[in-house]
């Protein structure tokens, strides 16, 4: 079985070309405010696919899934939700506050044959797994030859 | 040496042949998880953001001073999966912490829920602030 999280180590050094890439374009530009203050995007994604559907795992750990809201609308998914503010009480001592708090909403482009009546989501250990059916008709399909 | 010390938070405690896992045996990329600390009066509080891993594939031990924090990353993949996109490329999480003398590591707990690891070490009684009752009489 193969895992999402294992790449060939070709795909990391063309992902770093990339990034770099983009890092001498927007160099000199500012730096967007969330970029600023070091916060990574929340949740983080991964994103696969198979023969008949899109594969999307929302790394969303500690949210009550019925509160979290999913639309797919024109090929875009949407995942939105709150993740608890935090408050500390009193004689309390913050030793380290790195975790995500507050509300967040990612918003993914999907491929284009990907078919809104067939969606389901599941949340397990904090991932939500979302599987978006592809189109019958656009999968690629084999030719037999004669 | 270190075995002696070695103990496994008992909530956490798995079946030693279900942690096998061949991914443990290799040197995979770990993160750090994202955490949070707070401490109060009677101990300290830890939260730990550790998406995709499974009560079974947590581990959080105690050596002499240091706790340590690790798990690996397991997602529910379908055959022939291809992957498209990642921001999410290492397996494993792992940390390190250093337990200062007035916590109590017997008195540990620790609870798993959605990802997320609740850990709570209370201090030493006698480190903990007395509240002397004012008798009147």
């Amino acid at each position: 079985m193969m895992s999402l999280l294992r790449f060939p180590a070709h795909v990391f050094e063309e992902f770093e070309r990339l990034q770099r890439d983009l890092e001498q374009t927007l160099a000199g530009w500012p730096l967007s405010l969330r970029e600023a203050s070091g916060v990574p995007l929340f949740p983080a994604v991964n994103v696969g696919r198979t023969n008949d559907a899109i594969f999307v795992y929302a790394f969303v750990p500690g949210v009550d899934p019925n509160a979290l809201d999913i639309t797919l609308e024109q090929g875009v998914l949407t995942i939105a939700g709150e993740r608890g503010p935090w408050q500390p009480k009193e004689k309390e001592t913050i030793y380290a506050q790195e975790r995500f708090s507050g509300k967040f909403k990612r918003t993914l482009t999907l491929p284009e044959d990907v078919d809104p009546d067939q969606v389901d989501a599941k949340y397990r250990d904090g991932v939500l797994t979302i599987r978006i059916g592809r189109k019958a008709h656009l999968m690629p399909r084999r030719i037999a030859v004669q | 040496m270190t075995t002696q010390n070695e103990r496994t938070v008992p909530t956490t405690t798995a079946n030693p042949n279900e942690t096998t896992n061949p991914r443990t045996a290799e040197k995979v990329t770990a993160v750090p998880p994202r955490v949070d600390i707070v401490e109060d009066e009677t101990g300290i509080t830890l939260w730990a953001d550790l998406p995709g891993v499974s009560k079974e594939a947590l581990e959080v031990k105690i050596e002499g001073e240091t706790l340590t924090i690790e798990g690996n990353v397991t997602l529910s993949t379908p055959e022939g999966l291809e992957p498209l996109y990642a921001e999410v490329r290492a397996p494993r999480f792992a940390r390190q912490f250093t337990l200062s003398r007035e916590l109590d590591p017997e008195g540990i707990e620790a609870r798993l829920q959605d990802g997320v690891l609740q850990l709570r070490i209370p201090k030493r009684t006698h480190a903990q602030p007395r509240r002397i009752t004012v008798q009147v009489g």
